[in-house]
């Protein structure tokens, strides 16, 4: 009985082996490198979880000019090793068409030259501005660059005559980037960084050091700079102190959960974001409206969770790549050109112009400033 | 230096302070009963905070919070049960690879069963604005319902030891276990006990920092790791020395903000705990001599 049940068992293997690549015809292979587990899934959560729910209804509505995609997903759980491995893996062996990934920016500078070698285009949707600076010909990435971002704020600095500020970031990828940004572009608006602060992306209580930037009388203005839920320690120990300087922070606060995590004390923050948290109040006619409403209504009411910006990444890499194919079929070559001559092309994070030297496509009006009120986001207008 | 910037620095130094304190006694109970280190001491303190989250909604905090403590203690006993009682004879370093292994097992655990969204606990007075003015520093209520509670647990425990039956029974098996046993007290029984007892005051410093601090699957290693430097400074075993050691240490990692940059702040913890190792591995407080008895 158990020979026969061994035989058994290899003859079905042996079956499914020759069926194997029947079923493979007629369907494209996209690789995706997502940290959907460990300290970076709230990131790679909200994107797996938005590349799963698109390809299943590309699927059903009959695929591409009649292929369907199947999607090879991998967990790196944000470690830039396991990245590594899952890239070569899915050029090598499993051969995709592109990877879309990876969350984190450390993961995607570790791959970028991997894709470009296994000329296999890479969506990345991690945001830090040197995946695409310098160009590699087949790496795109879709989050708005941090540069912009740093532009925006301090441009409602000097709108608000705003020169000294105080900058406060989460000892991360993203606060170290981003403490580069500042400090570099801050000169160009005439800006002068009179503290500067690192904490770590575990502190519990951060009243210290906002009593030490408090005594300096110069400081007109914080920037604290984050994607760490600790950002919204900063934000009620400096309103607790009832130090009420206008309080600017990063793209990276753009998750409703940090503000109900500060509560009252979020009321009034003032940052640059991509249109989607504010989908519901955007003009029937803005280009970006009705794809927005339908993405975040069709996450929310599937997932029971609030849509977030991170999975918009993953929306637009992957609606770049459906076009591109759409035009240019099952071929790597083919496609990254087409990815590379997009034009006007309206996503989640703002409208894509990509060109030869720009493999992210977006400008600085990608963003809009937003504020905090009653707990919501909401447009910001001017005070 | 101003007073007002004096006394924010104080506050915010006994608040991080008290609670490296409550973890550092939590440290001491079990070190006392069993001879080890258990490492998911910062487990309990995150399963406080997260079970009373989950519960708030069905039940008044107070009630919540208590429901949590005894949750805690319940799983503290069970670790305990499933994981230490049956060996027999083990030696220290199994243990503290055993309690190793708990702590990530839980903090597993805990992100599948919260996710990995950051949690907190309404604050008990006001709201996340409300501070209240102490010689022109402004303190959120908050920082003194966790010095007030932290004072009172410790207050508590320290009657609970000297004048309760089963407190003597613990403090009769930290002096000499084969002694203990010679006078007919449960040994085993004990160290159950010292689980319970340091999962429910772990669970409690949960809850009452969770409005501070927030609450998330992955807090505990951060907390065991400053509980344990808190406990070796006070010397490993003293509840007392516990609460002097947090409390400095708490006050140092304040006042260095004003002289080093905040990304230095946890280098100083660690290089406290480095220099006591070298120089006084008894603890400040305690006594070469006690120690050099001691297996661990």
């Amino acid at each position: 009985m158990k020979r026969f049940m061994s035989k058994a068992v290899l003859a079905t293997m042996a079956a499914s082996l020759m069926l194997a690549p029947a079923a493979m015809a007629g369907t494209i292979k996209v690789g995706a490198i997502l940290a959907v587990t460990g300290g970076a899934s709230f990131l790679g959560g909200p994107e797996a979880r938005t590349l799963e729910m698109l390809v299943e209804e590309l699927n059903a509505k009959g695929g591409i000019n009649g292929d369907k995609i199947e999607l090879i997903l991998k967990d790196s759980a944000a470690s830039p090793e396991k990245a590594i491995s899952f890239a070569k893996q899915l050029i090598e062996e499993e051969q995709v068409l592109a990877i879309i990934g990876p969350s984190t920016s450390g993961e995607a500078m570790k791959i970028k030259n991997i894709s470009e070698q296994g000329k296999t285009p890479l969506l990345s949707c991690a945001a830090a501005e040197v995946i695409v600076n310098p160009v590699a010909s087949y790496v795109f990435k879709t989050p708005q660059s941090d540069s912009l971002a740093a532009k925006k704020i301090f441009m409602e600095m000097n709108r608000m005559g705003i020169s000294k500020i105080a900058v406060l970031t989460g000892n991360t990828g993203f606060g170290n980037a981003g403490k580069g940004q500042l400090l570099k572009i801050a000169p160009e608006f005439g800006i002068e960084v009179v503290e500067s602060e690192v904490y770590d992306k575990k502190a519990t209580d951060l009243s210290a050091v906002v009593a030490k930037i408090r005594a300096n009388k110069d400081v007109q203005a914080v920037i604290n700079w984050s994607i760490v839920p600790a950002q919204a320690i900063v934000v009620k120990n400096m309103r607790q102190a009832g130090w009420d300087v206008p309080l600017f922070q990063s793209h990276g606060f753009g998750n409703i959960k940090y503000v109900e995590a500060a509560g009252v004390a979020a009321e009034g923050i003032i940052f640059p974001a991509g249109r989607l948290l504010i989908a519901d109040s955007l003009p029937a006619d803005h280009p970006q409206a009705a794809l927005l409403n339908s993405y975040v209504s069709e996450y929310e009411s599937r997932y029971k969770e609030t849509a977030s910006t991170f999975g918009g990444h993953a929306y637009d890499a992957f609606t770049i790549l459906v076009k591109a194919i759409e035009t240019a079929g099952n071929d790597r070559v083919k496609v990254r050109a087409a990815v590379e001559n997009l034009q006007g092309f309206a996503g989640t994070g703002g409208v894509f112009n990509f060109s030869a030297t720009d493999h992210n496509g977006l400008d600085i009006d990608a963003f809009q400033m937003m504020t905090v009120k009653d707990g919501k986001f909401v447009a910001y207008s001017g005070q | 230096m101003t007073t007002e910037l004096f006394i924010q620095y104080c506050f915010a130094g006994l608040t991080y302070g008290s609670i490296y304190a409550i973890v550092a006694i939590g440290f001491n109970i079990i070190y006392n009963t069993t001879g080890i280190i258990n490492f998911a001491q910062g487990e309990f303190v995150m399963l406080g905070g997260m079970i009373s989250i989950s519960l708030l909604p069905f039940m008044p905090m107070p009630l919540a919070i208590a429901s949590a403590v005894v949750l805690t203690m319940v799983i503290g006993a069970l670790i305990e049960i499933v994981f230490i009682r049956w060996l027999k004879d083990p030696s220290v370093l199994r243990m503290i690879i055993i309690t190793i292994g708990i702590s990530i097992l839980t903090r597993e655990a805990a992100s599948h069963v919260w996710g990995e969204n950051i949690r907190a606990l309404p604050y008990f007075i006001g709201n996340e604005i409300t501070a209240i003015s102490i010689l022109g520093a402004r303190i959120s209520p908050q920082v003194l319902v966790v010095i007030g509670v932290c004072g009172l647990m410790v207050a508590t425990l320290g009657v609970f030891f000297k004048t309760t039956s089963v407190g003597r029974q613990m403090r009769a098996c930290s002096a000499n276990r084969t002694a203990a046993v010679l006078c007919g007290i449960n040994t085993r029984n004990m160290v159950t006990f010292s689980f319970i007892l340091s999962a429910g005051i772990g669970a409690l410093a949960g809850c009452i920092m969770s409005p501070i601090t927030y609450s998330q699957y992955d807090i505990g290693t951060g907390l065991a790791i400053k509980g344990f430097t808190v406990a070796i400074i006070g010397g490993l075993g003293n509840a007392g020395s516990a609460v002097i050691a947090g409390l400095l240490l708490g006050l140092i990692e304040a006042f260095s903000v004003s002289v080093v940059p905040l990304a230095f702040q946890d280098a100083i913890a660690i290089a406290i705990l480095l220099i006591i190792l070298f120089v006084r591995p008894h603890g400040l407080f305690g006594s070469s001599e006690a120690a050099g008895l001691k297996e661990f």
